[in-house]
């Protein structure tokens, strides 16, 4: 079958040690996730877990099931591309000098939308959020300025279909 | 102190005791109704173990030689008994000896409660003496894992372990407890967990799909039941049997499903899988309807996946939803307890018989009983065969006993040919495939049925592997039979090494020591025969022996295991030579 990028997003408990019993699902199977994300959620002491990872849609499935299974674990949820609103976070640190001569990176940080964070002597910090191919748009862009540094976040997403997942993980609430 | 225990116990469901956090942890397991635990002591767990010497008269503690035999008797205990297997270990080497049995009750299903000492807490992570980080090295063996570090944390972790271990998929469980936690004090009160918000057990039945289910077997020309230890675990022998009379569709079981079907019933066609019987293998690929309950399509099981049952549709019913379409994709998915989702699909399902397709199966249990069975039960010649012991065992134990194997070909020969007709008799290591479960495994199991014969069937090799046990057997006493079936061969590689690496045998060959002495020498009686004229009479005595006993049979040193379905080959290409 065919790989294809997929998105799991979790709602767990804050459990020390939940990151690893998550990570070995995906290093069992000899699988690399591609980025991680994990922060408190709008429910106060629910975590949520984004894991962006390539697979084919059954194993990406038999993965959201193991995961979900973890005790600490309310729900896992996979996401294809489409379903959900995501967005990375890049920061790319440049020598001020090459700011000196006409107007050329200006332009360029219009044309992609990134602002200008940080002005030190000897170098500038620019912030640009979007998605991957956006950030890395940028990043090719700015290679002939002198990069001295490049971050990329790890993904964030809220999903599309918000009713039906904030009512599974209210749902679980009210139970108890 | 009897007085004192109780009094204490009494108070404490009303208002919370002072008490160390060690006592508190032996408190909660009185509290949960456990008596027997399998444990091996050391620095880090002592503080427990202090307290444990005062609560002699509720807990049996039975000091094992190794902590992987606690673990297996745990376990053994847990599959005898149905209830939860508990076992104590120190911190470090006693933790990782653990492992074995642990990771072999994950994927047994078999409700474990191992507890390890840990180092104090402000040592954690710095490489102390005996530290190692079970916690890392059990998370992908447990169901749960959790550190104590606090005594307060004792009594309600203690309660949310009992309740993961046992609960939906029985699992197990590590609570890992940092020595200062064991000596602090703390305000004891111990309340059962009734549920958990994260983790739902019991699933809710969807009863749209047990519709579909009911209309695809009411309509199915060749339906076929498989059945794992699903049945065993939700308590569902009885609806097991209900369905499959009323249904009138034949079935096979998997290794770990023997039992929960009178073995002689005449719609059990037999053990499903890799050295399964004949019939139930090969109906697999003919049967337009596939009716799994309660199992988790091991590859032992499936053969080649891709020619697995492509004639049926597919109903799987179980209660892990991991474990649905990860396999074999299910045309309808139920997941459910077995017990309720047999219970409904009973008044859905149509009073029916299969009489041409029950008579395919019985002309291949003709075929098999021609090509193998007689010859294996009933040799005339020649050493002493596996199965006709397996098959005497069966005669003189009336079908009744408690059955503990160990991994390997004796193991195959012991699932085949004995005859089961109660639940909680077959002990057996099957997903993990771990030898030297069977020694430590029949002492929880003699321990969990005590009224009980319980026999352990062992190969040579898997025997040595945890041969130090039989100082535990001495020391309780425990009357467990050992049968070792010797061949002086790990004969199951063997047997692959001769049909797949063209009679290689690397490092198969096994020179052992006399076993009965080796016995005799711990106190245990002991004979070793290797005349079939000797066998009835020597099994018969062992059978009348009151205490524990063991039976050294020399058997065939190249005796293969057949039926065989080789690896990656589909089930209906399966060997009988």
């Amino acid at each position: 079958m065919e790989k294809r990028k997929f998105t799991i997003s979790v709602f767990s408990e804050d459990r020390i040690g939940l990151l690893h019993s998550i990570t070995i699902i995906f290093t069992r199977r000899k699988m690399s996730i591609e980025s991680i994300n994990s922060s408190e959620s709008e429910r106060k002491g629910i975590y949520r877990y984004t894991i962006v990872f390539s697979a084919d849609y059954d194993t990406a499935r038999n993965v959201t099931k193991q995961i979900d299974k973890l005790i600490d674990v309310l729900r896992a949820f996979l996401h294809e591309e489409e379903q959900i609103i995501h967005r990375e976070i890049a920061l790319y640190k440049v020598a001020t000098s090459s700011f000196y001569n006409g107007n050329e990176v200006e332009q360029l940080l219009r044309k992609h939308s990134a602002n200008i964070i940080r002005i030190e002597q000897d170098y500038l910090v620019i912030e640009k959020t979007g998605w991957k191919n956006e950030t890395q748009a940028l990043l090719q862009d700015l290679e002939p300025y002198k990069i001295l540094e490049f971050a990329r976040s790890a993904r964030v997403m809220v999903t599309k279909r918000w009713k039906r997942l904030h009512k599974n993980v209210l749902e679980l609430e009210q139970e108890h | 102190m009897e007085t004192l225990v109780s009094k204490k116990k009494k108070n404490n469901t009303k208002t919370p005791v002072r008490i160390s956090g060690a006592e508190a942890l032996i408190r909660c397991l009185v509290e949960e109704g456990a008596d027997t635990l399998f444990g091996y002591p050391g620095g880090a767990i002592m503080p427990i173990y202090d307290a444990l010497y005062d609560y002699g008269d509720k807990l049996n503690h039975i000091l094992v030689r190794h902590e992987q035999g606690a673990t297996h008797a745990a376990q053994g205990y847990a599959r005898a008994s149905g209830k939860t297997g508990i076992c104590f270990a120190t911190s470090g080497p006693g933790a990782t000896n653990m492992i074995t049995g642990i990771a072999d009750a994950l994927i047994d299903s078999t409700p474990l409660l191992c507890i390890t000492g840990q180092v104090i807490s402000g040592l954690l992570g710095t490489d102390a003496f005996q530290e190692t980080d079970v916690i890392g090295i059990s998370k992908p063996i447990t169901k749960w894992n959790f550190q104590i570090t606090r005594a307060d944390e004792i009594a309600s972790t203690m309660a949310r372990a009992f309740y993961i271990a046992r609960s939906g998929r029985p699992g197990p469980v590590l609570i890992d407890v940092t020595k200062d936690a064991q000596l602090q004090e703390c305000d004891f009160i111990y309340r059962k967990c009734k549920s958990i918000r994260s983790y739902k057990p019991v699933p809710v039945i969807d009863e749209a799909k047990l519709k579909e289910a009911a209309a695809l077997i009411n309509q199915a020309k060749k339906p076929f039941m498989v059945f794992g230890q699903g049945i065993l675990l939700s308590g569902a022998k009885k609806e097991l049997k209900l369905f499959i009379e009323k249904s009138g569709i034949p079935s096979g079981a998997t290794l770990l499903g023997l039992s929960a079907l009178d073995s002689d019933h005449p719609l059990h066609m037999g053990m499903l899988g890799m050295h399964g019987n004949y019939a139930p293998n090969v109906k697999t690929n003919d049967c337009d309807v596939l009716i799994a309950v309660g199992m988790r399509f091991d590859d032992r099981v499936t053969g080649n996946v891709k020619t697995y049952a492509k004639n049926a549709q597919v109903i799987h019913i179980e209660i892990d939803d991991a474990e649905i379409d990860k396999i074999i994709k299910a045309d309808v998915a139920i997941h459910a307890d077995a017990k309720e989702a047999l219970t409904k699909l009973l008044s859905m399902i149509k009073a029916k018989s299969y009489p041409d397709w029950i008579a395919e199966f019985e002309a291949c249990k003709k075929i098999e009983y021609e090509k193998i069975i007689r010859k294996d039960l009933h040799p005339e010649s020649g050493k002493i065969r596996m199965g006709e012991v397996v098959n005497l065992i069966s005669e003189i134990t009336d079908n009744n006993a408690v059955i503990v194997s160990d991994v390997g070909q004796h193991q195959m020969v012991t699932e085949r040919y004995y005859r089961y007709s109660t639940t909680n008799s077959n002990v057996t290591s099957g997903g993990l495939g771990t030898m030297g479960f069977a020694l430590p495994a029949a002492i929880g199991a003699k321990i969990g049925q005590p009224d009980r014969q319980v026999i352990a069937i062992i190969g040579d090799g898997g025997f040595q592997m945890t041969i130090q046990e039989l100082g535990t057997i001495f020391q309780y006493k425990i009357p467990v039979k050992i049968i070792i079936l010797n061949n002086n061969f790990l004969g199951m590689v063997r047997q692959w090494q001769q049909m797949f690496f063209t009679k290689r045998y690397s490092f198969t060959e096994l020179v052992n020591p006399e076993f009965s002495k080796v016995a005799i020498s711990f106190g245990i009686t002991s004979q070793k025969i290797s005349e079939r004229k000797y066998l009835k009479a020597a099994l018969d005595e062992m059978m009348e022996y009151e205490g524990p006993y063991l039976l050294d049979i020399i058997v065939e040193k190249e005796e293969n295991v057949f039926p065989m379905v080789p690896s990656g080959a589909s089930v209906s290409d399966i060997r009988l030579e």
